[in-house]
């Protein structure tokens, strides 16, 4: 019996060390968000003079909201085409189905540093150049697959019967879609969507080859001030973007409970 | 309602012939089981009938109106699924609603047909039930109850009962068989289970291999089968190949054996005959001489005793025969023991060998 105790007691000190390893950086860049001193310093001094500053920053305002913009609407291209291309593999058979399936994984697998110097010689080359635009289709591109493979593996647990059940109840195929298939897929789409929105938001590298100047992303725009020098505004913005999306995703994940139907 | 011709439907996936120049008419109002084992291409013809899956050639009527190639959300059909596919997403209420939402109905009418059709197979306060919360008796009757509110022209079962254990399949039969009679709905039902389409339909349709073996009550079948397949599959029988002598077969080691009824054939091509197990009376020595039946003598090799009957397996000339005998509690045969067996042609078939 005592080894049993010791046992959870080293399972319990695993999970509050792992939790700690996550969110301790986060927390303490969140603290030092409302600290004086610039340079971390200690005693810790309450002010909110950094998030006031950060309102009359206008570049970093300008990148979050490019952020936000391109991530919104890469995720609802991404759920849309994804979804549909999905359904399409799961649904019929066609000429080339198979090397189309295989080739939507290597993306997935490609350094986006690759990625991102292909696709600026490419942009250049057609016309599109750099610029919000291009970061846009460099986003959709990379975020697509993602969104697939997600739903795919969804279909993969939906009995066919289901909708040849509704067609004999005299359901045309978009009432059998809306009413019967989507539902069943929702959770994937969400993460889908989620994922799409991940890649987007976070990304560095491929964006970094696609601004200019003043089009640019916050990632971009958070590496070009701290190589100009840090300040804590890029504390205060991280923070309450670490706010936002933890709250987006706890809501997510209470509307939609994961792993589908019970 | 209506009833279904199928004439002449053929159907072939790569090399194989899943349906073969297939013709059936379903009688308006009948209970109809197509039985086979797997492969027969009963499914296959099941699909066919509902408009998942088009012919190559032949040609479908429901009620007198070719539907050949008319889409299956067309058909006016009722199916209910082996494993029911249900919407695991909606209430029973809704899952039963569907036909009826699709169809753009009016909100109330809805809500009373569906209450209607849930009453019909007794689930009439489940209706607010997540179909993950019944059981699988209860799955299947939201199935049927689904299937039956839209008023189809025809109802297919794709082996509905199989999923069910033994005593709930039974349940359900006389609870299916109530249902089709109240409504009188034309129903086709598809089944590998030979006792299930005995004891359910007014006629069965045997298949095999794509074709139809036979077709008939299941009197008709049970009783003169026209071939040994037919013979076999739909209840137990013994099987004596020989010679035919007109009417009836001698066997190859000169026994003759009189057939009452079955093929009229030519002397001397190659016939069966079949005898159903519980025809054949046996005992320990000839006794009383009937003059026209038929006697073979063997040696019990085996019993089983299942309670109401026990089944004797009795060898002779290499060949094992089995007799079933009703629970008397007299005279019971010891294995090793030699009897005689005796039968009369009336129960005895005559079938040409293919």
């Amino acid at each position: 019996m005592a080894t049993t105790r010791i046992l959870e007691w080293c399972g319990l000190l695993y999970i509050w060390l792992l939790l700690a390893f996550l969110y301790l950086p986060v927390i303490i860049m969140a603290l030092m968000s409302f600290n004086v001193s610039p340079f971390y310093q200690l005693p810790f001094e309450w002010t909110t003079e950094w998030y006031v500053s950060l309102w009359q920053n206008d570049q970093l305002i300008s990148a979050t909201w490019n952020s936000i913009e391109i991530a919104i609407i890469t995720t609802i291209i991404c759920t849309v085409l994804g979804s549909a291309a999905s359904l399409a593999l799961y649904r019929y058979e066609f000429r080339g189905k198979k090397v189309l399936q295989a080739l939507l994984f290597p993306p997935i697998a490609i350094p986006w540093l690759i990625t991102g110097t292909a696709m600026l010689i490419f942009f250049f080359g057609v016309g599109i150049g750099r610029g919000l635009f291009a970061i846009l289709l460099g986003h959709v591109a990379l975020a697509l697959p993602y969104v697939i493979v997600v739903v795919s593996a969804r279909l993969q647990t939906f009995a066919p019967e289901l909708e040849e059940a509704a067609r004999s109840l005299g359901a045309n195929q978009w009432q059998v879609t809306s009413r019967v298939t989507l539902p069943w897929i929702m959770p994937g789409v969400i993460a889908g969507g989620l994922f799409a929105f991940a890649v987007s938001f976070d990304q560095f590298v491929v964006s970094y080859f696609l601004s200019t100047p003043g089009q640019t992303t916050l990632p971009v725009e958070i590496y070009a001030a701290i190589r100009k020098g840090f300040t804590p505004e890029i504390n205060a913005v991280s923070t309450i973007i670490i706010v936002v999306s933890m709250a987006l995703m706890l809501l997510t994940a209470r509307f939609f409970k994961f792993g589908g139907e019970k | 309602m209506a009833g279904v011709q199928v004439s002449s439907l053929s159907r072939s996936f790569g090399a194989h012939k899943a349906l073969d120049d297939v013709s059936i008419d379903f009688a308006d109002g009948g209970f109809y089981a197509l039985l086979g084992p797997s492969g027969s291409g009963k499914t296959t013809l099941l699909r066919q009938i509902a408009g998942f899956d088009f012919p190559d050639s032949g040609r479908i009527a429901i009620g007198g109106e070719s539907v050949e190639r008319v889409p299956v959300e067309k058909r006016r059909i009722g199916m209910v699924f082996q494993n029911y596919a249900l919407f695991p997403n909606m209430s029973v209420a809704d899952n039963v609603a569907f036909g009826l939402s699709v169809r753009g109905e009016a909100k109330a009418t809805i809500a009373s047909e569906v209450q209607r059709a849930l009453d019909l197979v007794q689930l009439g306060k489940l209706g607010s039930r997540r179909p993950h919360q019944l059981s699988g008796g209860q799955r299947q009757r939201v199935a049927l109850a689904r299937a039956i509110v839209t008023k189809p022209r025809v109802l297919l079962l794709d082996e509905p009962l199989g999923a069910l254990d033994k005593a709930l399949r039974v349940d359900m039969q006389i609870e299916l068989k109530r249902i089709q009679r109240e409504i009188g709905i034309t129903t086709i039902f598809v089944t590998h289970d030979q006792e299930e389409a005995l004891t359910m339909s007014d006629r069965i349709g045997i298949l095999r291999d794509g074709r139809l073996v036979q077709e008939g009550s299941p009197e008709e079948i049970y009783d003169s089968p026209k071939s040994e397949f037919a013979a076999t599959f739909l209840g137990d029988a013994n099987i004596f190949r020989g010679e035919t002598t007109g009417t009836g077969i001698r066997l190859p080691d000169g026994t003759a054996i009189a057939a009452g009824a079955g093929a009229t054939l030519a002397a001397g091509a190659k016939a069966s005959c079949a005898v159903r197990p519980e025809r054949i009376r046996i005992a320990a020595d000839s006794g009383m001489s009937d003059p026209n039946a038929n006697i073979l003598r063997g040696q019990v090799s085996k019993r089983i005793f299942a309670g109401n009957n026990s089944t004797y397996f009795v060898e002779r000339d290499r060949q094992t025969l089995k007799v079933i005998v009703q629970n008397t509690g007299a005279d019971r045969l010891a294995e090793g023991q030699d009897v005689v067996l005796r039968w009369s042609p009336e129960s005895t078939v005559l079938i040409a060998t293919s």
